[in-house]
């Protein structure tokens, strides 16, 4: 059982404790699982977050840049003041539990239609597009010395990716089509800079309470890249949760996003914001190709995956929305 | 030919069935699952009432636009194919029409709930 081995290990690096409350899984796949649970201590509860690879998973797939990694990026944006989990601890062989790290518990809201809809979110709502822009200003000046080693994104490379990708699904779709055909004839080419890159910073991995942004989450897409990637995906239309006229998640407009981007010493690049929010709208529907294909393939052979499939369509409209809007 | 009741009706009364008389009974995660059930028997529904009739006219569009016949996968394989050689593009006459009427189509069937979709339905084309 897991939680006798979180109480051994707790004792040994958090002073005081004494034993693990309340384990609950709160995701998990074959190769990575999310665990929620309480440090009793005599000061009272500290809530925690468990992000490990079960023994006998060590590898990470090729995109991911690893657990490790993972919290060491974590602990530098905490550090820098971007809303991110303090990291308690690196797991090490001898707690037992695989490979990953336990961090503190971040109460707030992660689900983005109850965010986009609930009354509690609506005073933050309207501030949201805006502190997303400093936020991700934060991210991007992160220190270039003191990340770990991740892997490095041009356009091109990944515009050749995504080919290769919806080649091997053999799922001819002429919208894909068109998509990757136009991203070929607009590829801005290498960014003047290269920053971190979050990878997946959207509505839906962000811990937000009535008072803003908590937490940024789900760092295993990080990369080095073209900061513009991230602005271009936060508003991909996927991430706005039928808000549709507010493109950054939801929330708000691109302008806002972008002034509270250039508030921090920040330059936006609109031009590729706009090629990166195309290029994310292929990258989801082809994600979806993805879940299907193994929905097909099995082990996983469950009807969301399947469903998953039947969601590509969607991102062939917002496509066609972006590259051959018709008149108003 | 087959006997009645038809596909159609047939999905329709299992999906009634789980909506009425099992939602009520179940709770938790095989709710949210057994809500995933119903609104795939739902798509299915919408597919055998629609899939024939979009079917039929996007291989009449597309055997316009590419001047061949097939099968409506074999012409979809034949227009991606074009349009990535960049033999086809949007200013190829008929193409936006094509492609918008088509994705349309599909969206009818898997999500007519999608907020872009409903908008451009808005437009009434």
């Amino acid at each position: 059982m897991i939680e006798a081995e979180l109480s051994r290990s707790v004792q040994r690096w958090c002073s005081g404790a004494t034993a693990v409350t309340g384990t609950a899984k709160l995701s998990g796949g074959a190769s990575q699982e999310t665990w929620r649970f309480d440090i009793v201590h005599p000061s009272g509860a500290i809530g925690a977050i468990l992000r490990r690879s079960p023994k006998g998973y060590g590898a990470a797939p090729t995109r991911a840049a690893g657990l490790s990694a993972e919290a060491q990026l974590m602990q530098l944006a905490y550090e820098a003041g971007v809303p991110s989990p303090r990291v308690m601890h690196v797991l090490t062989p001898e707690d037992d539990l695989g490979t990953g790290f336990i961090m503190q518990r971040v109460e707030g809201e992660t689900i983005a239609r109850k965010i986009l809809r609930d009354d509690e979110f609506a005073a933050a709502r309207p501030l949201l597009a805006r502190q997303i822009g400093g936020i991700l200003a934060g991210l991007h000046q992160l220190p270039r010395d003191k990340l770990p080693e991740l892997r490095s994104r041009g356009t091109t490379q990944e515009i050749s990716d995504f080919e290769r990708d919806y080649r091997s699904l053999s799922w001819p779709k002429p919208v894909f089509a068109l998509a990757l055909r136009w991203l070929r004839d607009h590829d801005p080419g290498p960014s003047i800079e290269t920053t971190l890159v979050h990878g997946d910073f959207r509505n839906g991995n962000l811990i937000i309470g009535p008072d803003g942004v908590r937490a940024v989450l789900d760092w295993e897409l990080a990369h080095l890249g073209d900061p513009m990637e991230d602005l271009g995906w936060v508003c991909v239309n996927s991430w706005r949760f039928g808000e549709i006229d507010k493109p950054v998640g939801g929330f708000g407009s691109r302008e806002e996003l972008f002034a509270g981007y250039e508030a921090a010493a920040r330059k936006v690049d609109a031009a590729r914001v706009r090629f990166w929010e195309v290029m994310g709208t292929l990258r989801w529907g082809i994600m979806c190709g993805g879940m299907m294909q193994r929905f097909r393939q099995g082990p996983d052979h469950s009807m969301e995956r399947a469903m998953i499939g039947r969601r590509a369509s969607e991102t062939e409209i917002d496509l066609l929305r972006l590259l051959a809007p018709r008149g108003s | 030919m087959q006997d009645e009741p038809t596909p159609i009706e047939l999905t329709k009364s299992v999906a009634d069935f789980l909506r009425n008389d099992i939602t009520p009974l179940i709770s938790g995660h095989q709710a949210f699952k057994l809500r995933v059930a119903i609104n795939i028997l739902d798509l299915l529904t919408r597919q055998l009432t629609l899939e024939e009739g979009s079917d039929a006219k996007e291989v009449e569009r597309l055997r316009a636009l590419l001047n061949m016949d097939g099968s409506v996968t074999e012409l979809n394989r034949a227009l991606a194919e074009r349009i990535a050689r960049g033999e086809v593009d949007l200013a190829t006459p008929g193409l936006a029409e094509h492609l918008w009427a088509t994705t349309m189509d599909k969206l009818a069937v898997d999500q007519p709930n999608y907020a872009s979709y409903k908008r451009e339905l808005g437009r009434g084309g």
